[in-house]
């Protein structure tokens, strides 16, 4: 079990299923399920296999677990993988979305779908790798590759807008990340090595991690997206399929989280701190005013994509609130929304497909017709909310507590945004789900099918026990946890050390 | 003695000798049996310069030849069988174009091969002389194959622009060449190198450097002498574009590296001056003006201005990195560029002929799948989106230029990229996102090897890069 190269094997497994769908054909009814079934075959494999990752992965081993390591390209990049307890749930959270998303496009997809089915497993591949690479050449590689199945999803499978809203991800993202591969270079020419286990080790020079952690600053505070640099993710998930708006706020946007928490926290303590204030200004500023802007949206997928950016904003504060708590609480508030955002969009695909619209004035009174989608609908918006009881509730306490050590005024302000969250949730919630049942177009409207059961219950069931009982994750993240801010106590301790003995 | 260093200079030299003869012979039987031997004669200028590239690749011995005008390295070496399968491939690549293009003549092969051999020599120039006169000879051959569809009014038009700026610049370096020889007494580029570092540098001298760079940097239509380069690429024949865009860039290049590395390295903190400017300049206009282009010829001209400004990135670190990277950037340039090009010459509707619009493309994923999908990872490859080799290109020449601490080279650098990627993205777009408007007529099979092959190894540049990465550094150690 311990040869046996795990990481690589999840990685890549879905390139077998790609494979496989270029050898079916897409005509007829037939030729149609060939493919939904290899798809669907091919992501609940990765994910069994995945589980292995789980299970062998040692709680109590801070370092990086399953590593595999040899040269690559013959010029000191190397192809480095292994996963601590910081990534190694992103992994699953990966392999579990895919399942779902591969549901969610049964019939909604009508054209091209092997072509879609194969940029989501491509898809797969590349954000799984990003989560596994010990390699900061490996990571960016991944980290970019992103963009191109995102950018066909978009732009193929999407709504009206789609070409705008494709070219404005793929342009906005690619932007941000250029810089970062500047300073990936950069650390290289300082620390003679792109080894990440390395560079974690090696404490750069105070003037550099300035710069350092500004340009890869820019690239995940994109990706993640952070006020006032958000402007794209409405666009792109109003116009992506379902699917992929799933993937988009599932798993895409916590590469924007796990990147700061692996380069910008540990690498570039010093700035950290330093910057920290700011982080916190923009995190502040992207709670309480997206939430403002999502309470007056007329676009269901629109209101979550903002509510989103909200969401994220806990995520950025706890990360750089640099203590356990706050660290802890990003990294389960990013799962959390992985699978709340995830399934929100998901039961707007829920909806949309029958109406195939996503103004909120054109529902209302569903309770009425669909109770069993009003309940499931019900479950994932007091989970976005924060509803004790559910895993939202978890992420965004402990996020509050961490920054609450470091500072109160922040965590004020940011506790309003659970108000602010719930009453455009809420309001939400009212809008579409109750209300009288008026409108004619709504009254034909059937509950759930059992597709689609097969699709919310089971992250009605993982949102609720993580809610509960959410020791499992916190038992896998608390050593590397630990040993982070450990670690970045220490570099800070030392630079104050050095600035004395200077004075 | 001097049959000695004679042979030794045979053997040196032997794949430009194999090419010389070969193509006076195959003149013979082109001007024996006329135009009808054009296919033959075609096939054998293909397996000639075959020849001389495995003779290349297999047979050992480096040294300086002709009494310090020739000079073999693994430099050398490393470019000369770069160039000499972008010569093999565009030959094989205008076997089915050359009824349409008024190319089925057997000078053309022949004019291929005397280029070739150009472009050899100039790789392997070691001193004004020669680089002067193997210049000539492969612009010269060029000039007559960019007006070689001489019914075509847009074709002689490229030849004789493409004619009179080459002049010009061929007299501008022959003016610095003579200021050079003039301040250090030396035409050889260790005598040059020796003088340099030997004594003070006097302006007299940076102005034939300058001349000398400015000349090279024609060839290779860096910014600000790029001005022929739209035009005939728009206006020559498209393998002829193609043969353009692959080996004279490479050969071109190889000389302004040995020439700044070897002959001018006491002066690099002047020379890095003028490349860091010229290499801004080509990322710049090569990004911004290729927004607007609707030819995708123009377009690929301004695409590759573009791209030997990132090829100069690497040289202005003046490092062995930065040639390395500039090598291996030439590498997986030319080979995007021939696929590219591959693809555009399969743009021939069923009736109708050649179409070189952009919006001809259009839902060209729904009507070719294949060659979409190859287009679109080339595109994209040459956006230097990862894991394609164009993002290897690209990390190779700015990890030069970070260690040379040229900063604001870098930056501008990756934010030019990002404008560029847009017009790649147009063209994905149009292929995947639009309805198709027509379909293609049947793709032959030779463009269908060209461009499959290149579309395999930018895909597949992640598992087969390595040995490429060693080859580059090892062709790179030659000169630090």
């Amino acid at each position: 079990m311990t040869d046996w190269p795990i990481l690589s094997t999840v990685t890549f497994l879905p390139l077998v299923g790609v494979l496989l769908l270029l050898l079916t054909r897409e005509d007829g009814p037939f030729g149609r399920r060939n493919i939904l079934n290899v798809s669907l075959f091919t992501t609940v494999f990765t994910f069994i296999v995945s589980l292995f990752i789980w299970i062998g992965f040692d709680n109590s081993n801070a370092g990086f677990q399953m590593v595999e390591k040899h040269d690559w390209l013959g010029s000191g990049i190397s192809y480095h993988l292994g996963v601590d307890g910081i990534s190694m749930l992103f992994v699953i959270l990966t392999t579990v979305l895919m399942p779902f998303c591969v549901l969610a496009s049964w019939n909604t997809i009508e054209k091209r779908l092997k072509e879609y089915m194969i940029a989501f497993l491509l898809l797969e591949v590349v954000m799984t790798g990003v989560f596994v690479s010990l390699d900061v050449v490996l990571f960016y590689v991944f980290f970019e590759a992103t963009l191109i199945p995102m950018f066909v999803i978009i732009g193929v499978w999407g709504g009206k807008d789609r070409v705008y809203a494709s070219y404005k991800f793929f342009l906005y993202t690619l932007l941000g990340s250029v810089l970062m591969m500047l300073a990936i270079m950069a650390m290289y020419w300082q620390a003679g090595t792109t080894d990440m286990t390395a560079l974690l080790k090696y404490g750069f020079p105070a003037g550099m991690q300035t710069w350092l952690w500004l340009a890869c600053f820019a690239a995940f505070s994109v990706k993640m997206p952070m006020w006032p640099v958000h402007t794209w993710l409405p666009d792109a998930h109003v116009q992506a399929p379902t699917a992929g708006s799933v993937i988009l706020a599932g798993v895409m946007l916590k590469l924007g989280g796990y990147g700061m928490i692996r380069f910008s926290l540990a690498m570039f303590p010093i700035a950290s701190e330093h910057f920290a204030p700011l982080v916190f200004s923009l995190s502040v500023i992207a709670i309480i005013y997206t939430s403002l802007v999502a309470m007056m949206q007329d676009d269901i997928k629109k209101l979550i994509a903002y509510s989103s950016v909200a969401h994220m904003g806990y995520v950025t504060m706890g990360i750089f609130a640099a203590n356990v708590q706050g660290v802890q609480g990003a990294i389960f508030q990013m799962l959390s929304h992985g699978i709340v955002s995830g399934a929100l969009f998901l039961c707007v695909g829920v909806v949309y497909d029958r109406l195939h619209t996503r103004e909120i004035s054109a529902y209302g009174g569903l309770v009425n017709n669909m109770p069993k989608y009003a309940v499931a609908f019900m479950i994932f918006t007091m989970a976005n909310v924060g509803l004790p009881g559910t895993s939202g509730f978890v992420g965004e306490f402990l996020t509050i507590i961490g920054v609450f050590r470091v500072n109160t005024w922040v965590a004020l302000f940011a506790a309003t945004g659970v108000i602010l969250s719930a009453s455009y949730a809420l309001w939400l919630y009212r809008r579409v789900i109750f209300g009288a049942l008026e409108k004619e177009s709504l009254k034909g409207l059937l509950d759930l099918s059992g597709r689609e059961k097969l699709i919310l219950y089971p992250l009605i069931a993982i949102t609720i026990f993580y809610g509960f009982y959410p020791a499992p994750i916190f038992d896998a993240t608390a050593a590397s946890v630990d040993l982070l801010v450990n670690n970045y106590s220490a570099a800070l301790a030392a630079a104050k050390d050095l600035a004395l003995n200077v004075h | 003695m001097t049959a000695e260093i004679l042979s030794l200079s045979l053997q040196l030299s032997m794949p430009e000798i194999i090419l010389a003869v070969g193509a006076l012979a195959l003149l013979m039987i082109g001007v024996f049996s006329g135009d009808k031997s054009a296919p033959t004669v075609t096939g054998l200028a293909v397996a000639l310069l075959a020849v001389a590239g495995l003779w290349l690749i297999f047979m050992p011995g480096e040294g300086v030849a002709y009494g310090g005008a020739f000079k073999l390295d693994a430099f050398g070496r490393f470019m000369k069988v770069l160039a000499l399968i972008g010569s093999i491939t565009a030959m094989v690549m205008s076997v089915g174009h050359a009824k349409s293009d008024q190319l089925n003549r057997f000078e053309f092969p022949v004019l291929l091969v005397l280029s070739t051999l150009g472009m050899l020599l100039l790789i392997s120039a070691n001193d004004l002389i020669a680089f002067y006169l193997a210049l000539e000879l492969m612009s010269l051959a060029l000039y007559v194959i960019a007006a070689f569809n001489r019914d075509s009014l847009r074709s002689t038009e490229a030849g004789l622009k493409y004619f009179v700026l080459g002049a010009l610049s061929s007299g501008m370096m022959l003016y610095g060449m003579s200021l050079v020889y003039g301040f250090t007494g030396n035409t050889g580029f260790e005598g040059i190198a020796k003088v340099l570092s030997a004594e003070t540098r006097g302006l007299g001298l940076i102005f034939g450097m300058v001349f000398v760079l400015a000349g090279a940097c024609f060839k290779i239509s860096a910014v600000p002498f790029h001005m022929w380069t739209p035009d005939v690429y728009e206006g020559a024949p498209t393998p002829v574009t193609a043969f353009f865009a692959a080996g004279p860039k490479v050969a071109a290049m190889a000389i302004l590296v040995r020439i700044v590395s070897d002959a001018f390295l006491p002066l690099v903190a002047d020379w890095r001056q003028i490349i860091v400017f010229v290499s801004i300049a080509s990322m710049l206009l090569g990004s911004f003006a290729a927004i607007g282009q609707r030819n995708i010829k123009r377009l690929m001209a301004y695409s590759s201005i573009g791209h030997m400004g990132y090829a100069l990135v690497g040289l202005a670190a003046g490092s062995e990195t930065g040639v390395s990277g500039v090598v291996l950037y030439m590498t997986i340039y030319m080979v995007m560029t021939l696929g590219t090009f591959a693809c555009i010459m399969a743009m021939r509707r069923k009736e109708g002929g050649n179409v070189e619009n952009v919006d001809d493309l259009a839902g060209l994923s729904s009507t070719k799948p294949f060659m979409a999908v190859v287009l679109t990872a080339l595109m994209f490859s040459m956006a230097g989106i990862p894991p394609l080799a164009g993002f290897f290109a690209k990390y190779f020449v700015f990890v030069a230029a970070i260690e040379a601490k040229l900063y604001a080279l870098a930056v501008i650098g990756v934010l030019s990229s990002v404008v560029g990627a847009y017009y790649y993205l147009r063209i994905v777009k149009l292929m995947w996102f639009d309805e198709a408007k027509g379909e293609f007529a049947r793709i032959s099979g030779e463009l269908r090897l060209v461009f499959g092959l290149s579309g395999l190894f930018v895909v597949a540049y992640v598992l087969i890069g390595g040995p490429i990465g060693t080859a580059a550094s090892a062709a790179a150690k030659s000169f630090f």
